[in-house]
């Protein structure tokens, strides 16, 4: 309560902004807006502090116990400040088949961080999270928003060493299949040799 | 089979992407710079099924054109479409609601990302549509948190339609009135699951509701609503482009028309595939994707939440339809095959999806919070730290037996299934492991340089 007299509200300058996120929903739905909210307020401050969950429960007309209930919900709130460059590795399976262990790995030891910490100077974060929806080209490592996908050792090297200059770079543009658009291969032109009683498909 | 083979050309189903009659729809303009704005997507043809459903149809006759389609749902579940639209309760002055689900997040699925992201104004096309059909005036896509590329794209179709009159108070100059809000979610797997989408929506925490009530009897802020998945929307717009004949001239009996599908792992090309259903895993593992690189054991047939099946002919052959996996004791799931390689201990590759389901779990009910969530991960670490007993893998067994059925929504039985087929089909890696107290398989370095 001592920070609210401190500092600003944070939508106290913001009235449009705000008035087009209670927009999105009916008047009986303004609960609605507490994720878009959260939301705003991490994507500026990289956290959602206490003074921002009384304010956003004061907007929406709900306890600040009931947005801290939402926000714990999901994993991607932040309650204390992450790194201006928060990396998130997929761990789950398809990347972790295509090396994403080893990845958190490397960055643990390039950065002398684990999961969920923040270095001294307020300049990285890690954070192992779950499946990103990249499972055909991992490993991904989000980047605050961003995703830079199969990620291989160089290319890590190379990103950190952008980021740590505060240089972040475009993420190289990987697809694969029908996602790759107009110059596609001919896939079923170059068919291998089939089956699991044939060549280096064999099982068992 | 030989009745089929001998009938004409034109009444033999499509079942395979090599048939000269299959063109491949939803991803003809994903991949492609700059198909993501108005004017690209109106130059090929966008929006042409809207206007035809709108001007030329009832929203009834285009339920019809949906139910003789036999598309069913393409988030996982299978449900034909045009009956869910049909359950919609009478028109009765309150709001209806469209909504979609964007929240693709079971591992091993990633479809829907390169639509919104590359050709989000089909996204919108299918939902005027649907929209029309269950005569709702409002839609909501509920897109996943992490997918901010693909929100935004979203976000900035929406805005094109809106100015270009194809959103608002009078679509497409009719009196038909259709507007999108894009809500972003925050990271939940479990919001995958439609009550508790809704309730996220609604600014609750996302715990799954029970049902009945159905969503269409009281879905969002207790409205009568329908949720359909990304896929299903941009199916539809198909079939009002080419009919529901056409749509049914691909598939089984069961399984009609086109399909995205996905593969992952060890594969030389993985990526998204558009394929007829009615294809053999064979057709998407080789012909498209390139084989697998190194030797494989297994695979997942459709995300990780569906039984992995052994690397076997039978089952490289079955159909990629709901009827062909359940046959084989797993499901279609979201289409989403993932490989596993040999070299993968299937303890430790099953520990990962395990981790997975346990850090999703949303903890309401007992079963998913204390076994999926507490113990079966607990179980796991045992076994991968060397002190596991053959004592144990009954428990674990018994213990994902017994959950079976028992938790509030179906995240718990999407650990527990898996977790049995592994067990099935690959007991012997699982003793190795406590009969030696290490892995059979040790390869630890899966990092390409």
């Amino acid at each position: 309560m001592v920070e609210l007299d401190t500092i600003p509200p944070f939508f106290a300058d913001k009235q449009e902004l705000l008035g087009e996120i209670l927009g999105r929903y009916p008047e009986y739905g303004r609960r609605s807006a507490v994720m878009p909210l959260l939301w705003e307020v991490q994507n500026a401050e990289r956290h959602v502090s206490e003074a921002r969950i009384a304010e956003i429960a004061e907007i929406v007309g709900i306890h600040a116990t009931e947005v801290k209930g939402v926000m714990s919900f999901y994993h991607e709130y932040h309650g204390e400040p992450v790194g201006r460059y928060h990396l998130q590795v997929c761990s789950t399976l398809s990347c972790s088949l295509v090396g994403s262990d080893e990845l958190y790995d490397h960055l643990v030891e390039k950065l002398g961080i684990v999961n969920g910490e923040t270095d001294d100077e307020g300049h990285f974060s890690i954070q192992k999270v779950e499946c990103l929806g990249s499972c055909g080209t991992g490993p991904v490592l989000q980047v605050n928003d961003t995703y830079y996908e199969r990620v291989t050792r160089s290319r890590c090297d190379e990103l950190i060493e952008a980021l740590k200059r505060d240089d972040m770079p475009e993420p190289w543009r990987e697809r694969g299949g029908d996602n790759e658009g107009a110059e596609k291969a001919d896939f079923l032109g170059e068919a291998p040799v089939r089956g699991a009683g044939a060549g280096e498909g064999e099982g068992s | 089979m030989s009745d089929v083979a001998d009938a004409p050309e034109a009444a033999r189903p499509i079942t395979s992407r090599r048939d000269p009659r299959y063109e491949v729809v939803m991803y003809r303009h994903v991949g492609i710079e700059g198909a993501w704005t108005l004017d690209y997507y109106r130059s090929h043809g966008g929006y042409e099924a809207a206007r035809k459903a709108l001007t030329e149809m009832s929203p009834s006759e285009v339920i019809d054109e949906v139910k003789a389609s036999k598309l069913r749902g393409r988030g996982g579940a299978g449900f034909p479409t045009g009956v869910k639209w049909s359950f919609m309760p009478p028109v009765d002055g309150r709001q209806r609601l469209l909504v979609v689900n964007a929240d693709e997040s079971e591992p091993g699925s990633f479809k829907d990302r390169y639509i919104m992201e590359d050709d989000p104004h089909q996204l919108i096309e299918g939902m005027i549509i649907g929209c029309y059909a269950i005569q709702a005036t409002k839609a909501m896509i509920y897109i996943r948190g992490e997918y901010v590329k693909g929100y935004r794209r979203l976000v900035d179709a929406v805005r094109e339609a809106r100015e270009a009159g194809i959103l608002g108070k009078n679509v497409l100059g009719t009196d038909v009135e259709v507007d999108i809000t894009v809500h972003r979610g925050a990271g939940a797997y479990i919001c995958g699951e439609e009550t508790a989408l809704m309730n996220s929506l609604e600014g609750l925490r996302g715990n799954p509701r029970l049902k009945p009530p159905f969503p269409a009897q009281a879905g969002v802020y207790g409205l009568p609503t329908t949720i359909n998945n990304v896929t299903t929307m941009t199916s539809v717009v198909h079939i009002l482009t080419r009919g529901a004949a056409w749509f049914a001239s691909m598939g089984t009996e069961d399984s009609k028309g086109t399909k995205l599908y996905q593969i992952s792992g060890p594969v030389t090309r993985p990526g998204v595939y558009e394929l007829p259903m009615g294809a053999s895993f064979r057709e998407l593992i080789y012909d498209l994707a390139g084989g697998p690189r190194g030797e494989a054991k297994g695979f997942f047939p459709g995300g990780s939440s569906t039984p992995p099946l052994p690397w076997r002919d039978e089952y490289l052959d079955l159909p990629m339809t709901y009827d062909g996996l359940a046959k084989a004791g797993s499901m279609l799931g979201t289409g989403g095959v993932i490989v596993i390689p040999k070299e993968k201990d299937i303890v430790d590759a099953m520990y990962n999806v395990v981790r997975f389901y346990a850090d999703e779990s949303c903890g309401k009910c007992t079963p998913c919070r204390e076994g999926i969530s507490t113990w079966l991960p607990k179980m796991y670490q045992k076994l991968l730290a060397g002190l596991g007993t053959r004592e144990d893998l009954d428990l674990m067994e018994e213990m994902v037996r017994n959950t079976r059925g028992t938790a509030f929504c179906p995240l718990a039985d999407a650990c527990a299934m898996p977790v049995q087929a592994s067990f099935k089909w690959f007991r012997d890696e699982y003793e190795y492991l406590v009969d030696h107290g290490r892995p059979m398989y040790t390869k630890t370095d899966w990092w390409q340089a």
